[in-house]
Parts: structure tokens; C-alpha cells; sequence
């Protein structure tokens, strides 16, 4: 009974918890920047996405490399090594390249929010910048949430293309597949409206809601030390939850209907 | 505090990033190569269409011309139809010319091509193509070789004995 | 720097009328009347945890009381308007327990903090000020530091610095003399009456420390249990007849609030031991 009572009152608090964060969300995406909010975006920009541009180019690369080597090796066995080029692109930019970009992204840079804005809460740095009179949400959250937000999309591009410039490596240079087969196949069934751009707005999507969860678990936090770390490691866990859940919702609406 | 090198990272990035569409765009997309959406819609009907897609390429002497964009069966008269937008600088396809659905390379994917007629009227916007050659399938030429094979050595057979039966 | 026209000074800058706020279903405050006179220094004492802090905070308007008000110069705290909080905070400096500088900024950029959100001057004006502001805590040429290059003590100095950039008419201390060594307490103590009397700064500290607290008060409050237990200047305070108060000043482990924490006695001298 007691079990059943603490699953109740847990699963309420969750609800709660989303229901702040949504509040939370819509004050924040509503506050219009200011010219000193351009500046502390740009830093915020910096910290969030150039800061995961190592990691990211780096996964990509030899993500691209292993598709190129397994495609391959399936593939060869049909007699269909020209298509490599469509699978490894296809893969990519309407799967892996959303979907790991986002994964990667809350391990690194949403991690890293939690933890700063956690970390600004339990020092009382933003109860003393709203004494002195400037909100906290325009001021620490908004810029740090549109970082999110726009570096996402950008950072699953340069995720997509490292990695189909990998599986060409692997692919043409190494494994003989002919390089205008290679190409001419993907160009031909990779289409920029359908699969680029339905990757664009998946990652767009997954940015909005990683980087949204990470900056509310930090601002909601428990300000100790103890609350910091549990903030961080839920940050990291319904993020990738989120991402995935979200990633089939949105490939079964993009892609499910394709003859 | 915002020092120069963070600002030039950021611009950095976005131009990498700016590269990375333009490249997915180009050359892997092949965004140029696509119909510019202004053109004309033929269509033409096919015994079988076996292996064409959507989206494959309409050629004429080997240059891509237009796209197949609808590929559905005909409940009257039960072939397939093929609906293909052609590019509207190409408007001289004669009404007898012939559309046939070719194989790229031995095992590759199919595609339309089209031979020009002789004809002196053309085709317009929801004409059809009248002459067509089915999709070659596989099975239907291994079956012809072997049935073919098989019939070749019984032709020969009563020559040899008519020459030896004069020893 | 205010705007608004000083109202009658016999008038308490701060007045606490009745003020009643739950966290969750505890009640913090039951029912607590107070007043902070202008240009003196009044403690408000207690127990840890009894929501010392939270009386700070419903003061300077970032917490809104479940019933009684709270008024600062006259005016309704709670029922202010946006812009009316953002002014009257201009009028209130706040140090926390913590500093609670800016980490990412350095110790000018936290000085001048205020200074940019609330006016509108121009650079070389803003280094004169802060200048100014570390020259009074004594941490002139620390311009450039870090907070995390700072010791404790300096820290506390800069964040009281930026506490008074506007030149405030009431400064709340939270704690200033929590875990800091004989040489920072004193130091603080002796800034703390200096701004008073030399910038007629209307002061509030909430700390448990006795000593130094009675030592620079004007006016005490001793509070807890949500309550007012006792009030009055240090001198009456010491002769207060509450049994709490006295235990409370004098640090006697026993009195109101009790040492063990079980109600039940764990040895009976007639057999029959509980626990």
C-alpha cells in the first residue's frame, strides 16, 4: 500500500514538474532579446555549440566510416555495392544525424547547462540577480535556450556530412565502390524537401526539447549538491527518452506514409 | 566578456554549417538536377512496369528530361499507367514516338526512355504515349534463353543423320 | 538616486504587519509584526531553519506572503507593480549568505552589475562608482580578479560593494557572519556600522551569531517557531523574561527547545525501559 501511495505521489510530482517546466518554457521563449541579449547569446552560442563540435565531427566521422564498412558487407553480398552511397545518406540524414547529434548534445553540452544553471541556483546567484531587480530568465535561461535551440539543427548538419564524407572513404577509397555509382545513386534518391529538410526539423525539434530539459532541471533543482547531480544525470536520461520517443513519432509521420 | 575569438568561433561554426546544407544540398541531394517544377504531364501504358519507381529518370537519347511522378494500374483496361512530367523546353516528342522501360546497367534501377517518332504533330499536356516496351524481366529471359536453348539442338539433329545415313 | 520623496522619517522604512507564509503545509510564519526603523541596524535572531532568509526575501518582493503585508516606505510590497519592485529594489542592497557574486563575470563586472541594469551612464561614470564602491570595502585594484580567485572574506567585501552600487536606502545582510574567522567578522562588523554611519543606511541583519550581533544592533528580534519570541534593544533583550530568549542568548543547551530529540525517556528507575 505504502508502494502504491509513494508511485502515486511520485508520478504527481513528475506532472507538476512538467507542468512548471512548460511555464517555464513559454516565459522564456517570449521574452524579446535586447541588444545586451545578442552578446550574452553569441557567448551562450560559443559555450553550447562550438564547445560540441569536437565530439560531433569526430562521432560522425567514424560513424560514417563503421555505415560505410557494414553497409558495404551487407550490400555485397546482393550485388547492390552501388547502392552504398544512398544507404549511407539515407541513414544518416534522416536517422543518425538528428537523432545522435541529440543524444550527444544532452551527454555534453545539456549536461553542462544543468550543471552551471544548478550550480548558479545553489549559490544564490539568481535570487540576488532578481533582487537587484533583472530577471534571471532573460537574463541566464532565454539566451541559453536559443543557443540550444539553434545550434542543434546546424550541429546535425556538420554530424551528416562528416559522416557521409566517412562512408564515402570507407566506400570509394578503400572498398572500390565506384565513386559515380556512389554518388549518382544517392543523388538520386535522396531528396533535399523529404530528407534533408524533414532532418532539419527533427533536429530542430530534438534541440527545442533537449535543451529545454536541461535548462529547466538546472533552474528547478534542488539547490545542494546532492540536487545538482541528480538535475544532471535526469537531464542526460529524459533527454535521450525524449529524443527517441520523439524520433520515431516524427519518422512515422515523415516517413511512415512513403510508397 | 566577450572576446573576440568567441565571436569568430560562433561565425565559424555557422559557416560550417552553412557548408554542410549547401553540400547535403548539391551533392548529395543533387538539388540542381532536379526538375525546375514548370513542365508537362504525359502519360503512356505499360503491359509491365516491373521495378520502375516514382521519381525515375525520363531520358531522351541519354539526357534526363523529366521524372516518372505517378505510376498506378488502369481499372478499365488492367495495364499499368505511368504519369511522367517532362521539362517544358523539351515539347517536340512526336505522337509516335515510343517510350521503353530500360535498366541502367546490368542490375541497376529502371527508367523511362523515350525514341523519337517520325510524326509531324507533338505531344501536349495530358497526351499519351502510344507505342511503349514493357519492363525486361528476369525471369521472362532466362526462360526465353532456356527455351530457346532447348529447341535449337532437335533442328540439327535430323541434318547429322541424313549425312551419315548415306555411308 | 530615488526619485520618490523621502516620506516622514519617524516613520519605520520597513513595517511587517501580520505577515503569515507557508512553505508546502509548514508554516514559517504565524502571525509576525516587525518593524525596521530608518538609519538604525536591527537584528533578527533565531534558530537555523526558521525561515530567516524567507523574511528577507518576502521583503525585497521575490516571495509573496499568504496573508498579513509587508510595506516598504509606506508601500504595499506584494500589490506593487513591476516596475514599482524593480524601482523600490533599486532603493534595497542585499548581501547573501554565499556572496552569490557572479561567477562568469569578473569582480568590476559584478560591482557594476547594478549600475547597468538601473541607469543608464556612461563607462567612464561607472568606473568612478565602482572604484568608489571597492575603495569603501577596502578591495580597490581587484577590478580584474575572478570570484573564484577571491578569498571568503573578500568575496563577501565585493559582493557588499555591489550590495550598495546604487547607493541604496536599506541594506539586508544574510548571515554575514556565518562560518567567517575572528579577523572577517570583525572587519564586516566594523563596514557594516562605518556604512551606517556614514551613508544613514538603514540596515537589517539576520544571523544567529549573539555576540556580534548585539554588539552593533540598535534593535533585536528574536524569532522562531514562526513567532516573535522577544523584542527590544540589545541591553533589554539580555533582561528579557522569556525563558526562550534567555536560553537562546545564552546558548544553554537546555531550556524551551529540548537536547534530546525522542520524547520518551529511554530509562524509567522503576524497570520498564522505553525507547
Amino acid at each position: 500500500m505504502k508502494a502504491i501511495e509513494q508511485l502515486g505521489r511520485n508520478t504527481i510530482d513528475r506532472i507538476v514538474g512538467v507542468g512548471e517546466a512548460a511555464q517555464l518554457l513559454a516565459r522564456t521563449l517570449f521574452l524579446l532579446p535586447s541588444w545586451r541579449g545578442v552578446g550574452l547569446f553569441i557567448d551562450q552560442m560559443f559555450r553550447v555549440g562550438v564547445l560540441s563540435l569536437l565530439i560531433i565531427v569526430v562521432s560522425g566521422l567514424f560513424i560514417g566510416l563503421v555505415l560505410g564498412l557494414q553497409g558495404y558487407t551487407i550490400l555485397v553480398d546482393y550485388g547492390s555495392e552501388q547502392a552504398l552511397g544512398t544507404m549511407v545518406a539515407l541513414t544518416l540524414v534522416r536517422e543518425l544525424g538528428p537523432v545522435v547529434t541529440a543524444l550527444l548534445f544532452a551527454g555534453r553540452a545539456g549536461s553542462a547547462l544543468t550543471a552551471e544553471i544548478g550550480l548558479m541556483k545553489a549559490t544564490e546567484q539568481l535570487a540576488s540577480m532578481e533582487m537587484i531587480g533583472v530577471d534571471p530568465l532573460r537574463r541566464v535561461i532565454a539566451p541559453r535556450l536559443w543557443a540550444g535551440i539553434v545550434s542543434m539543427p546546424m550541429l546535425a548538419l556538420i554530424f551528416s556530412s562528416v559522416g557521409i564524407l566517412g562512408g564515402k572513404f570507407v566506400g570509394v577509397d578503400w572498398l572500390g565502390v565506384y565513386d559515380g555509382s556512389f554518388w549518382g545513386n544517392m543523388q538520386n534518391n535522396v531528396q533535399f524537401l523529404n530528407d534533408i529538410v524533414n532532418g532539419v526539423i527533427k533536429s530542430v525539434v530534438f534541440g527545442v526539447v533537449c535543451t529545454w530539459i536541461a535548462v529547466y532541471q538546472g533552474y528547478a533543482c534542488m539547490p545542494t549538491s546532492a540536487g545538482i547531480s541528480t538535475a544532471t544525470t535526469r537531464t542526460v536520461v529524459y533527454s535521450s527518452l525524449a529524443v527517441l520517443g520523439l524520433d520515431f513519432v516524427l519518422t512515422a509521420v515523415m516517413f511512415g506514409g512513403l510508397s | 566578456m566577450r572576446a573576440r575569438t568567441t565571436e569568430l568561433s560562433v561565425g565559424l561554426l555557422v559557416i560550417f554549417a552553412a557548408a554542410a546544407l549547401f553540400f547535403l544540398a548539391m551533392k548529395v541531394s543533387g538539388l540542381t538536377q532536379t526538375v525546375s517544377g514548370e513542365g508537362y504531364l504525359l502519360k503512356a501504358h505499360f503491359q509491365n512496369v516491373g521495378g520502375l519507381t516514382t521519381r525515375a529518370k525520363v531520358t531522351m537519347s541519354g539526357v534526363t528530361i523529366g521524372r516518372v511522378t505517378n505510376i498506378y494500374l488502369d481499372p478499365k483496361r488492367l495495364d499499368a499507367v505511368v504519369e511522367m512530367q517532362i521539362n517544358k523546353d523539351v515539347n517536340e516528342i512526336n505522337s509516335d514516338a515510343a517510350a521503353s522501360i530500360l535498366t541502367a546497367g546490368l542490375l541497376g534501377e529502371k527508367y523511362i526512355g523515350i525514341t523519337l517518332g517520325a510524326e509531324d504533330t507533338f505531344l501536349k499536356n495530358g497526351d499519351e504515349i502510344e507505342l511503349t516496351q514493357s519492363s525486361l524481366v528476369l525471369e521472362d529471359l532466362i526462360g526465353k534463353f532456356l527455351f530457346n536453348k532447348a529447341t535449337e539442338p532437335t533442328a540439327a539433329a535430323p541434318a547429322t543423320d541424313a549425312n551419315s545415313g548415306g555411308f | 538616486m530615488t526619485e520618490v520623496a523621502r516620506t516622514d522619517q519617524a516613520k519605520p522604512l520597513i513595517d511587517v504587519k501580520d505577515l503569515v507564509f507557508y512553505r508546502g503545509s509548514r508554516v514559517i510564519y504565524d502571525g509576525v509584526n516587525l518593524q525596521i526603523r530608518r538609519g538604525q541596524i536591527t537584528g533578527i535572531m533565531g534558530p537555523s531553519g526558521t525561515g530567516k532568509t524567507t523574511l528577507l526575501r518576502l521583503i525585497g518582493g521575490q516571495l509573496l506572503p499568504d496573508s498579513g503585508d509587508v510595506l516598504f516606505d509606506g508601500r504595499s510590497v506584494p500589490h506593487m507593480s513591476r516596475r514599482e519592485l524593480f524601482q523600490a529594489r533599486s532603493r534595497m542592497g542585499m548581501l547573501f549568505q554565499s556572496g552569490a557574486l557572479f561567477t562568469d563575470m569578473s569582480v568590476y563586472e559584478n560591482v557594476a552589475f547594478p549600475l547597468r541594469a538601473h541607469t543608464k551612464l556612461p563607462e567612464n561614470l561607472i568606473r568612478e562608482l565602482v572604484a568608489l564602491k571597492l575603495e569603501a570595502v577596502g578591495l580597490r585594484g581587484a577590478e580584474q580578479l575572478k570570484p573564484s580567485e577571491l578569498s571568503g572574506g573578500m568575496n563577501r567585501r565585493v559582493a557588499l560593494a555591489r550590495a550598495i552600487a546604487l547607493d541604496p536606502e536599506l541594506i539586508m545582510y544574510d548571515e554575514p557572519f556565518a562560518g567567517q574567522d575572528p579577523i572577517v567578522m570583525g572587519v564586516l562588523a566594523r563596514l557594516i556600522r562605518t556604512l551606517r554611519d556614514a551613508l544613514g543606511l538603514t540596515t537589517i541583519i539576520v544571523s544567529h551569531d549573539v555576540d556580534e550581533t548585539l554588539s552593533i544592533a540598535d534593535y533585536v528580534y528574536v524569532i522562531a517557531d514562526g513567532k516573535v519570541m522577544g523584542e527590544g534593544t540589545p541591553s533589554e533583550l539580555r533582561a528579557h523574561p522569556s525563558a526562550f530568549v534567555q536560553q537562546f542568548l545564552n546558548g544553554d543547551a537546555e531550556g524551551p527547545v529540548a537536547f534530546q530529540y525522542s520524547q520518551t525517556p529511554y530509562y524509567t528507575p522503576n524497570g520498564g525501559g522505553a525507547t
